[in-house]
């Protein structure tokens, strides 16, 4: 919200009733801020919509269990949300799409939301893993503001299963202090990490992007799962293995600490390194690699459902939106959130790369997800 | 215990009511929570990966004839897990030595409880704190000082074996403080009466005499080290990858649950076969029970 709007937005106004309610501030602050002050006479028996507001807050319980990714959220957005509701939240980090997924295949997880990545809804679907969101109750989710280039895998035959929270692409962090000549392409990331590179280079600890950005080495798809094709993609893994200083998708306390010189890197987190370290270049590979959309999605045995919309809710508020994007440094697909971002932000060729290097990437596709030869290489590759 | 039984024949069919009902917990605990989830595991491990991951019911032994693709999984861990063994008793001897036979009572006391304390902290703080002094801002970065340049020690071999040897070795310390504190000194100084001198009467009366301390701690340090994969994990990389790892790999990212199983069983095989193997030479040559687990 911009600061000289004459108008309050609905999400301020629960903000400061949530405020007043909790004794945080007097009445007459929160009737001259909300400016109902003028009106307060005639108000004030007649506020009828905000009844069930309070209701409803009664009923979100006190937790709420969201699982997401490293580096991946305001920490204040999520305080501010608990100190509205009253609901603390547990918040824990994952590494790969298909750690969560077994976790949730396992069962008894608690998770209340989680952030699924658009390759993988269509499987939670079919194992009957996520339910349908009802679109009701996320007033604050505006279809029609979205980036129609995003949010189409939340969508399964006409239903709704998840809602986008920001999209980003996949390639790699280069410290260019340490790391001499102009990096562009895959074939330079694999080629230098065998060469003068060596010992300095991280890969994630995930078979997409790991394998994905070796086949683009070779100029195959991202996705593929072609026996032959994955073999060379495997034997380049081997050959970099020596190499590599590790395999971990949390990469970014090494290349802070000077230990990774380079790492195969997601859109916000070569945002934030290099916020902190202009030093800090991203590079998307010439020949392609990923582009992914995250979603926010709600297990089907979620024990606190309705904390679960209030959250996606409060968090897929423009405002609220704006200031997560401020933090992590991926760009929303929300036309309303962006409206409020600086021009700095949209600008930036971290967040909004060039349309020619857009052009040759790939969204993941489902079968990477299950497909077994995949999984087989990956295990390979670590423990060779 | 015999001369107990005997004084207390009258109460035998109570007493084993009483044996029974004390039993139960145990029984209870092993058969809910080791036996009954084993037989789960031998199942599962002759079963199929499902579609999208899981279990599907089959009756097969592909998983077991297909346990090569994680030998060098196996390889490392029987490899580390032995070598660990080895350096923590190595440098557990001396230190225990030192607690038992020379340090005086007061300061015996206040070094054993320094032994502990580091355990009153999270075995994945201690791990993360190695990260950060074999780190390039750690250890490498005081070489660099006199002239030795990017020095990587961390995620190597050899950082999982620091790693290990620290994190195990209060495990070590232990039982062999406690099997050299009750040697007899008596038998030191007649071994010195004799005209031995202090480096053979070490070899031949002490030595022999706390074996039983470090083969106990040897076989705690060995059986958890085969299991290990934190330390892998943090230290290692990524790249120094264990058994453990691999089940953590096969039940949370490729989900091959009915593999996992199978390597799982196999883990359990290797150890029980070397356990027995290591009771058979190491404790029952000297013509003992193994009693050092007593």
């Amino acid at each position: 919200m911009s600061r000289n709007d004459p108008t309050i937005s609905r999400q301020k106004f629960i903000d400061e009733l949530m405020r007043w309610r909790r004794g945080s501030v007097t009445r007459r602050h929160f009737l001259g801020v909300t400016g109902l002050g003028l009106a307060t006479a005639v108000m004030a028996q007649a506020v009828p919509g905000l009844k069930p507001r309070r209701a409803l807050a009664a009923d979100l319980g006190d937790t709420l269990n969201f699982t997401t990714w490293p580096n991946y959220f305001d920490p204040a957005n999520l305080e501010a949300f608990t100190k509205q509701t009253g609901v603390a939240i547990n918040v824990s980090v994952f590494g790969s799409n298909e750690e969560m997924l077994a976790k949730l295949q396992a069962g008894g997880t608690g998770w209340d939301v989680f952030v699924p990545t658009n390759y993988t809804i269509s499987t939670y679907k079919k194992l009957d893993l996520i339910d349908p969101l009802d679109l009701k109750r996320l007033p604050n989710y505006d279809p029609s503001s979205q980036d129609q280039r995003f949010v189409k895998p939340g969508t399964i035959d006409g239903t709704v299963y998840a809602v986008p929270k920001d999209w980003g692409t996949t390639g790699y962090v280069v410290n260019t202090a340490k790391v001499k000549g102009e990096m562009t392409s895959w074939k330079q990331f694999w080629d230098r990490t065998r060469d003068d590179l060596s010992g300095r280079v991280m890969v994630h600890d995930y078979q997409l992007t790991t394998i994905g950005n070796a086949l683009k080495y070779f100029g195959y798809s991202f996705n593929s799962i072609d026996p032959k094709e994955l073999a060379d993609a495997e034997k380049l893994l081997l050959d970099a293995k020596p190499h590599l200083f590790a395999i971990n998708s949390d990469y970014q306390p090494a290349m802070r600490a000077g230990d990774a010189w380079m790492s195969v890197c997601w859109t916000g987190d070569g945002e934030q390194l290099h916020r902190d370290m202009p030093e800090m270049a991203y590079v998307i590979g010439r020949e392609g690699g990923e582009i992914w959309t995250d979603f926010y999605a709600i297990p089907k045995s979620a024990p606190h459902k309705a904390a679960a919309y209030a959250f996606i809710d409060y968090i897929l508020t423009p405002e609220v939106n704006a200031r997560e994007v401020l933090a992590h440094g991926y760009p929303s697909t929300d036309a309303r959130t962006n409206k409020l971002l600086p021009a700095k932000v949209l600008d930036d060729p971290i967040l909004y790369p060039a349309q020619e290097l857009l052009t040759n990437l790939e969204f993941g596709a489902a079968a990477t997800l299950t497909d077994p030869n995949r999984a087989e290489l990956m295990a390979r590759f670590k423990s060779a | 215990m015999t001369a107990a039984a005997g004084t207390r024949d009258e109460g035998r069919g109570g007493g084993r009511a009483t044996t029974a009902l004390l039993l139960a917990p145990a029984s209870a605990f092993f058969l809910l929570l080791l036996l009954l989830p084993l037989a789960v595991v031998i199942v599962y491990s002759f079963g199929e990966r499902a579609p999208a991951g899981g279990y599907l019911p089959a009756f097969s032994f592909d998983n077991y004839l297909n346990l090569a693709a994680r030998g060098q999984a196996f390889l490392n861990t029987l490899t580390l897990a032995p070598l660990g063994t080895l350096l923590c008793a190595l440098v557990a001897y001396p230190l225990a030595y030192f607690l038992a036979v020379r340090a005086s009572p007061r300061i015996r006391t206040l070094l054993l409880v320094l032994v502990i304390v580091p355990f009153w902290a999270s075995q994945l703080l201690r791990i993360y704190a190695w990260l950060l002094i074999l780190g390039s801002k750690g250890i490498p970065a005081l070489l660099s000082l006199v002239g030795i340049e990017d020095l990587l020690l961390v995620n190597t071999r050899f950082a999982v074996l620091v790693g290990m040897v620290y994190g195990y070795l209060p495990l070590m310390i232990f039982p062999i403080y406690v099997s050299l504190e009750k040697l007899d000194k008596r038998l030191l100084e007649a071994s010195s009466d004799l005209g031995a001198r202090p480096w053979r009467t070490f070899l031949q009366v002490t030595l022999p005499m706390s074996l039983e301390g470090v083969a106990t701690g040897s076989l705690l340090v060995f059986i958890l080290l085969m299991g290990e994969f934190i330390i892998p994990a943090l230290l290692g990389g990524g790249k120094v990858f264990f058994i453990g790892n691999a089940l953590v790999d096969l039940f949370l990212q490729s989900r091959n649950w009915p593999y996992g199983a199978a390597v799982s069983i196999a883990l359990i095989a290797i150890m029980l076969a070397s356990i027995v193997t290591y009771m058979r030479f190491v404790l029952g040559k000297r013509g003992q029970r193994p009693n050092a687990f007593m």
